[in-house]
């Protein structure tokens, strides 16, 4: 029991910053996802093409890798111009990587709205933004929450990456004292921790699944 | 007054409407009659914009009318689509009061005020709160019909009103399109019911199958 209050502390920090890859990564990616998923479904055939590019990269290799890449490999392209701390550059590949993935599930979300909703609130003469922010937005949400809440609950696990470029979050504080006192108990809170962040995630995501209820 | 001058859409070479000619005047009811397929959804579509014409002109009170480009003009058409097309995750107060408060910047106060009286007006009065899945179907389309009101539109046109109803609603529907009619708002009134058409119709524009 000492142990663990010995330890805890460190795994604490780590899991702080955890929590700051998780929340700003959302706070980034989920808007841009909606764009992103808005210029998939575009008329425009230049911009769908971009995009899909982007989604295709962006899905097709491994989130470590670009992390690696982003941090190790942007400044050697750049010749030293382009350089992220570690934090950033975590920041950065996260929030490229999830708006993809974001962008794929708004996209399906969009297309499932009914073309007559646009129809309707054009005649009615709003603008395509006010369109976009009143009547599909709202609609979009409702249909994507489930998957976007999967996306969510990986997003929490996957922070544990950011290990790669030299951060230390959570998994790393708990690899870091597993090695050091040899044993396996920090792993254990370590997972327990995880275990506890998810659950939280699980239970905002009910919520809003409720509150959206209210209308079919 | 609408009128329409030679009005012809394609779509790619298949030609739709060739050279649609009409005119309505104020506070009558037109009905646009024909098969499916006759093309009369179209020239709806055309008269409010949601499909731009290849040919043709449309002028209001004489003036050359884009319905395609509405930007800073005043509400002109109004539409009751078929599937009425309501928002789902509004209130029926809140599907009346959108477009006003958004688009003709009215208060809050004044939009829901208004869209207070075009619910008692048609009936639905204690359905303010209720969302669209919560309405019938004769419900739904009244509640379309206040949404398009409340845009304050010189003209309302309705696709196939009486379509997605049974006989008894259609006696309602013809109620409330004669009472708006003494209200003074131009109707367009597109439908393959031509029993229907000519109870209510001051006049009937034949719409048909373009051979080839």
């Amino acid at each position: 029991m000492n142990y663990i209050l010995e330890i805890l502390p460190s795994l604490l920090n780590g899991a702080k910053l955890t929590l700051e890859i998780f929340f700003w990564t959302l706070i980034g990616s989920l808007p841009l996802g909606l764009l992103v998923g808005l210029g998939l479904t575009s008329s425009f055939m230049p911009l769908r093409a971009l995009l899909r590019f982007y989604v295709w990269l962006m899905r097709g290799t491994p989130l470590l890798l670009q992390l690696i890449f982003v941090f190790y490999g942007l400044p050697l392209i750049a010749n030293g111009v382009f350089t992220l701390e570690r934090y950033d550059a975590a920041l950065f590949a996260f929030i490229l990587n999830y708006t993809a993935y974001f962008a794929e599930i708004f996209r399906g979300g969009l297309q499932s709205i009914d073309q007559g909703q646009y129809e309707s609130a054009k005649v009615l003469r709003l603008s395509y933004w006010q369109t976009i922010r009143k009547i599909i937005t709202p609609q979009v949400i409702k249909i994507v929450l489930p998957s976007i809440g999967n996306e969510v609950i990986n997003l929490v696990k996957d922070s544990s990456l950011v290990y790669v470029i030299g951060l230390g979050d959570l998994l790393r504080a708990g690899n870091i004292a597993t090695s050091r006192d040899v044993t396996l108990t920090p792993l254990i809170l370590v997972g327990i921790i995880y275990l506890i962040l998810t659950a939280f995630c699980t239970y905002i995501l009910q919520k809003l699944e409720r509150h959206y209820s209210y209308w079919r | 007054m609408l009128e329409l001058k030679n009005l012809t859409k394609k779509f790619d070479k298949r030609i739709i409407l060739d050279g649609v000619n009409f005119s309505i005047d104020d506070g009558k009811i037109l009905c646009i009659v024909g098969q499916s397929g006759a093309g009369k959804t179209t020239l709806l579509r055309c008269i409010s914009g949601l499909e731009r014409a290849d040919a043709g002109e449309i002028l209001v009170d004489g003036k050359k009318f884009d319905p395609v480009n509405t930007k800073n003009q005043d509400s002109v058409i109004g539409i009751v689509f078929q599937e009425f097309q309501l928002f789902p995750h509004l209130s029926a107060l809140e599907n009346i009061m959108l477009a006003p408060e958004l688009v003709l910047k009215e208060t809050k106060v004044q939009a829901k005020e208004q869209a207070q009286d075009l619910l008692e007006k048609l009936s639905l009065k204690d359905k303010a709160d209720l969302y669209p899945y919560q309405l019938s179907g004769g419900q739904k389309q009244r509640l379309a019909i206040a949404r398009a009101l409340a845009m304050k539109p010189k003209i309302l046109c309705y696709d196939e009103p009486t379509s997605a109803l049974d006989p008894a609603l259609r006696d309602a529907v013809k109620k409330i399109i004669v009472a708006l009619k003494k209200d003074g708002i131009t109707q367009i009134v597109v439908t393959h019911d031509m029993e229907f058409a000519k109870q209510i119709a001051d006049k009937i524009l034949k719409v048909e199958v373009l051979k080839k």
